[in-house]
């Protein structure tokens, strides 16, 4: 192996060269022989009883294949649900079914109520204009707080009513809780919204799905973050198709965000109608479809309440959410304000007592799941901003407040059932200050003064949960799936390597990072070894990519394997060198017997695995291929410090963001450069979601920003120079890389900090009644904050 | 989008025959027509392509120094031409490079989108929009949200602007579509001051008569700071800003531009 490869180099992405040069191959672009084109009707009403659905007239139009309506999924199951959350008086969830298709009642803008399947996507939309649908219009259903009240419309008939549960956390916390703020020399209340945001992939959600009659085999290509799960949940609690009858590949994915980690009613669509037209059927969504049919993220409404006492030592915290699922339950959607959301509300400090209490709410909005940091940001966002607002009350820098509270001693347990294994937080904050010249911001602000601009800092420091995990907690805890990972590691003859990972690239770099840990382990080139991922018929069952997993828990799976392969390999060299195995050492892609200068190369020994002529046939099998499951034993935590610097225009309210540093704890670092990608595009969303994102419904339920005319993505223009580091590492103890995760972390950090550097830059402005501005910091609502 | 006939016509009189057709819609440079196609908000029967029309392309000055760009002008060449800066200037930062090598005045005028830029140096400079019919002046073409003077079938050929002493155009943009979520065009001409705002009101483009009178007397940023920001009734509520936000950053913008002015 070159010396400027393997862990730790910044090796160059392998995977752009077809990015970048459109050679790519996504799941538009797989077009099968006699594909049908799927066309989804959906309601134009956020809430509505459907009276009738009229086909006849369409099921004549030029090229019509078949229209389906839910009378055709009778006997099909719902779309499932993977995750049960338990409430505060120990009674599960309530759970509505979520059809297919629309079943007597539409619950969102956007809920399919009937497709068109036909020859053309042209002669599909032709006839979908045919069909009549006769809806009446019924009161929707929009606020949280409304839905709860005694005699709201329900979204759910069957449900008892909007609450799909009552969550508190610690519970066996809360009196002691609420008798700490009771006596605390100081409580800091903040009452503020966490905004519905839209992921927007770059590309949009497709299926394609065939199905083979003379074998009764079914293959779903789809856009997802993890095929294997799509397999399981749409084969065994929709369909009713067994395993080994249905593949699923996710081939190049542009980009997921949590929004293709769900199984979506499109997909079991394609699959069905498949076999029920017999040719295959192809959908590929408009980006207005996305914005109405793409899971949602965030939109948490929370007050939360800090108690300290006389020295700014924190004492109690108590969280009070309300939280939106939209009209059905997305697959992960009860766990995220929940276990990955109560379970952070520590962030990086010894608060000894902390109560969350989480309702969560069926609304007749788009529903809502994990979008990138999941739940964590919600965490973040609220603690962070009610620190840096007790900071001002208690008269305390907000710097030198976060460091009176920080966690010091490690492991340490907190209040709400998560043990950090390690972290440094003055270590990430010692950085910030220094890559954001700190010292000199009081200078920056004067002259931003004579420009008649106010200039703000803001801080944050953010805890993640990473690789969710072990899969016997997360059992308890209600999730209906395993979080290991897999990978298998097949060496060729000729030595090369193939690594078949259960997690999936879409974006995040695997295959330069993962070959990058193989190279390094065995000694060989980076080139030597292909990374496989995406085709459950290709690699074992693997949960798929989110929640920043990847590389500790599916890099751990590949470690675990790859040492199987070198032990073998060594039993392998001693046969042919003649030694003892204990005495075989592998350096440079070479087995050598220690003390000698005897020597076999690895393609040597490969060649032999599969070639056994002079193998010790006797004691172990040909071949070299091992497999691994990977379970971790504790979540990673990575941490860090965040500083964003803003000026205001005081005339029209306009944030300018003037620098944004990181300085993060990942443990461990594969690949600089991708990490750095990482933390970018991390806070590109994080200041997206902060000053421009939105995600708004109209008092009709209509999605009042559901194209880009509305829907304000970030732009390189809204986003300054990142400084980026990752120099303070605390490796994680418990997984055999040491690493941490990286790629929400920009997203959970940054929302906090900018808001903190807005506010800051009024309150020097003299605007002192402002201590908190909901995002996103639009002109207009700072402008509005300003003359309020 | 629906099935439509497409028709290339060689001369503005055969243009206008073609638009006498059923259902027939003139197409400029697509902008905004071709997106209303694509998500089959219109179903024209024919397009009828003015986009070849090299009579109708090109700036050059009449003889009354009034600066004349032909119809089918597209932005980037007006943002090039540099002889009106304030109409450059504005021309230079609509939309992205695509959209300006793309959509041409006569559509953006024909099209008047309450939030588009050109209609405010069009009422803002006094122009006459010239069509294959007859001039307009500018005081008489805008009537409100997407209506303008325009017969059916009727073509903008030409837009004349007299060349201002002083001018600029500040736009404050709606973060999403970057449109003006208020635009204000100021113009200082020999015999008086014109101020033109887009984006802002539910009427459409229209002049600031107050801040004329102002800059009339005093031609600068304090005669403007001395005002009231116009009423926020009657002025756009909508995601991005309420009505009184809009009439607050109109007063904020004239100031802008007025110091600009060059």
């Amino acid at each position: 192996m070159p010396k400027d490869e393997g862990i730790g180099a910044s090796s160059k992405r392998r995977e752009d060269l077809r990015f970048l040069t459109g050679k790519g191959k996504y799941t538009d672009d797989i077009n099968l022989q006699g594909q049908a084109y799927a066309y989804f009707i959906r309601s134009d009403v956020a809430h509505g009883k459907i009276n009738s659905i009229d086909t006849s007239a369409a099921e004549k139009m030029p090229g019509v294949e078949q229209i389906f309506t839910a009378k055709d999924f009778e006997g099909v199951g719902g779309v499932p649900c993977g995750w049960q959350v338990t409430d505060r008086h120990g009674e599960p969830m309530q759970e509505p079914k979520h059809p297919v298709l629309a079943e007597g009642k539409v619950r969102h803008v956007g809920d399919p109520i009937a497709v068109v399947v036909a020859d053309s996507l042209a002669e599909a939309r032709d006839a979908a204009e045919a069909v009549e649908i006769d809806i009446t219009e019924l009161e929707p259903v929009l606020n949280m707080k409304d839905a709860l009240k005694d005699g709201a419309t329900k979204v759910h008939d069957d449900l008892t009513s909007n609450l799909c549960y009552d969550w508190g956390f610690v519970e066996e916390n809360r009196d002691a809780v609420d008798e700490a703020i009771k006596g605390a020399h100081h409580v800091t209340t903040l009452e503020l919204k966490n905004n519905r945001l839209v992921a927007n992939p770059m590309e949009p959600r497709v299926a394609v799905a065939e199905y083979d009659g003379s074998t009764d085999d079914y293959t779903l290509y789809t856009t997802s973050q993890n095929p294997h799960v799509i397999r399981l949940l749409m084969g065994a609690f929709v369909l009713g198709i067994p395993e080994h009858k249905l593949r699923v590949v996710a081939p190049d994915v542009g980009g997921g965000f949590g929004a293709k980690i769900y199984h979506y009613a499109e997909e079991a669509f394609c699959t069905f109608a498949a076999k029920q037209v017999g040719r295959p059927v192809k959908w590929t969504s408009s980006r207005s479809e996305a914005f109405m049919s793409d899971a949602h993220g965030r939109d948490h409404v929370t007050k939360i309440e800090l108690a300290m006492d006389k020295d700014g030592k924190f004492l109690a915290i108590r969280t009070d959410t309300h939280a939106n699922m939209g009209a059905y339950l997305s697959t992960f959607a009860p766990s995220i304000p929940t276990w990955l959301h109560g379970t952070l509300m520590a962030g990086n400090y010894t608060t000894p007592l902390i109560y969350v209490n989480v309702k969560a709410v069926f609304t007749n909005t788009v529903p809502v799941d994990a979008y990138r940091g999941a739940g964590r940001p919600e965490a973040t966002f609220q603690l962070e901003r009610v620190v840096d607002k007790a900071a001002r009350e208690m008269g305390i820098d907000p710097i030198e407040l976060r460091r009176r509270n920080f966690i010091t001693e490690f492991p340490y347990a907190t209040p709400v059932a998560v043990e950090y294994d390690t972290g440094d937080y003055h270590a990430t904050m010692d950085k910030l200050l220094e890559m954001s010249d700190h010292a000199g911001f009081e200078k920056r602000a004067e002259e931003s003064k004579k420009n008649g601009k106010l200039r703000g800092f803001g801080i944050a420091h953010y805890i993640e949960a990473c690789g969710i995990a072990p899969s016997n907690l997360v059992g308890q805890l209600g999730a209906r799936a395993g979080l290991y990972e897999s990978a298998t590691v097949r060496v060729n003859a000729t030595g090369s390597i193939s690594v078949m990972t259960g997690s999936h690239s879409h974006g995040q770099g695997h295959e330069t990072s993962f070959a990058q840990v193989v190279a390094d382990m065995i000694g060989v080139d980076e080139a030597q070894i292909d990374i496989v991922h995406g085709d459950t018929s290709k690699v074992p069952m693997g949960m798929g990519t989110y929640g920043s997993r990847s590389i500790a828990v599916g890099g751990s799976a590949m470690v675990r394997a790859t040492e199987k392969i070198i032990n073998k390999a060594k039993k392998i060299a001693a046969h042919l060198m003649e030694a003892s195995e204990g005495d075989i050492e592998l350096k440079d892609g070479a087995f050598t017997v220690a003390g000698t200068d005897k020597s076999v190369a690895w393609g040597d020994v490969t060649l032999a695995a599969y070639v056994p002529h002079n193998y010790p046939l006797e004691d172990i099998e040909p071949g070299l291929e091992e497999t691994a499951f990977y379970d971790p034993a504790n979540f990673t935590y990575p941490s860090g410090a965040y500083g964003c610097e803003v000026e205001v225009d005081p005339e029209t309210g306009k944030v300018t963001v003037l620098g944004f540093s990181a300085a993060d704890d990942f443990g461990n670092i594969i690949n600089p450069m991708i990490v750095e990608g990482q933390v970018h595009g991390g806070l590109a969303q994080g200041i997206g979601q902060a000053l421009v994102e939105n995600c708004a419904y109209d008092e009709n339920g209509q999605l009042l920003s559901g194209s880009y005319m509305d829907y304000t993505m970030p732009r390189a223009d809204d986003l300054p120079m990142f400084k980026v580091d990752h120099s303070s590492i605390t490796p994680c103890t418990h997984n055999p890389l040491g690493v941490k995760g990286c790629g929400e972390a920009g997203a959970i950090g940054s929302p906090p900090a900018l808001v903190s550097a807005v506010v800051d830059a009024l309150q020097r402005g003299g605007h002192t009644n402002v201590t908190h501005i909901d995002m996103p910091l639009t002109p207009d609502r700072v402008w509005a904050a300003m003359n309020s | 989008m629906y099935d439509f006939e497409i028709t290339k016509p060689g001369s503005i009189a055969d243009a206008a025959k073609a638009l006498g057709g059923d259902d027939a819609q003139a197409l400029g440079g697509g902008q905004t027509l071709i997106p209303t196609l694509k998500q089959r908000l219109a179903s024209p029967t024919t397009l009828v392509s003015l986009a070849g029309l090299s009579e109708m392309v090109g700036i050059c000055k009449d003889d009354d120094g009034r600066l004349c760009i032909g119809g089918a002008t597209t932005h980037a060449a007006v943002a090039a031409d540099g002889s009106y800066p304030g109409l450059s200037g504005l021309a230079a930062h609509i939309g992205d490079p695509a959209v300006r090598n793309r959509g041409t005045i006569g559509g953006s005028l024909a099209n008047n989108d309450p939030s588009a830029c050109y209609p405010a140096a069009a009422l803002g400079s006094g122009a006459t929009i010239v069509t294959n019919a007859r001039e307009i002046a500018a005081d008489d073409y805008f009537k409100g949200l997407f209506e303008t003077a325009l017969e059916e079938g009727e073509i903008i050929t030409e837009v004349k602007f007299p060349v201002p002493e002083k001018s600029n155009y500040q736009k404050f943009v709606q973060p999403a579509s970057r449109f003006a979520l208020v635009g204000v065009f100021v113009a200082k001409y020999a015999d008086g001051v014109r101020v033109a705002v887009t984006g802002a009101s539910e009427e459409g483009v229209h002049r600031w008569t107050a801040a004329e009178e102002a800059l009339n007397a005093n031609f600068s940023a304090d005669a403007i700071a001395g005002l009231d920001a116009p009423s926020g009734d009657g002025m756009i509520n909508d995601l991005h800003g309420s009505g009184e936000y809009r009439a607050h950053l109109v007063k904020v913008m004239t100031g802008r531009a007025v110091a600009a002015a060059a």
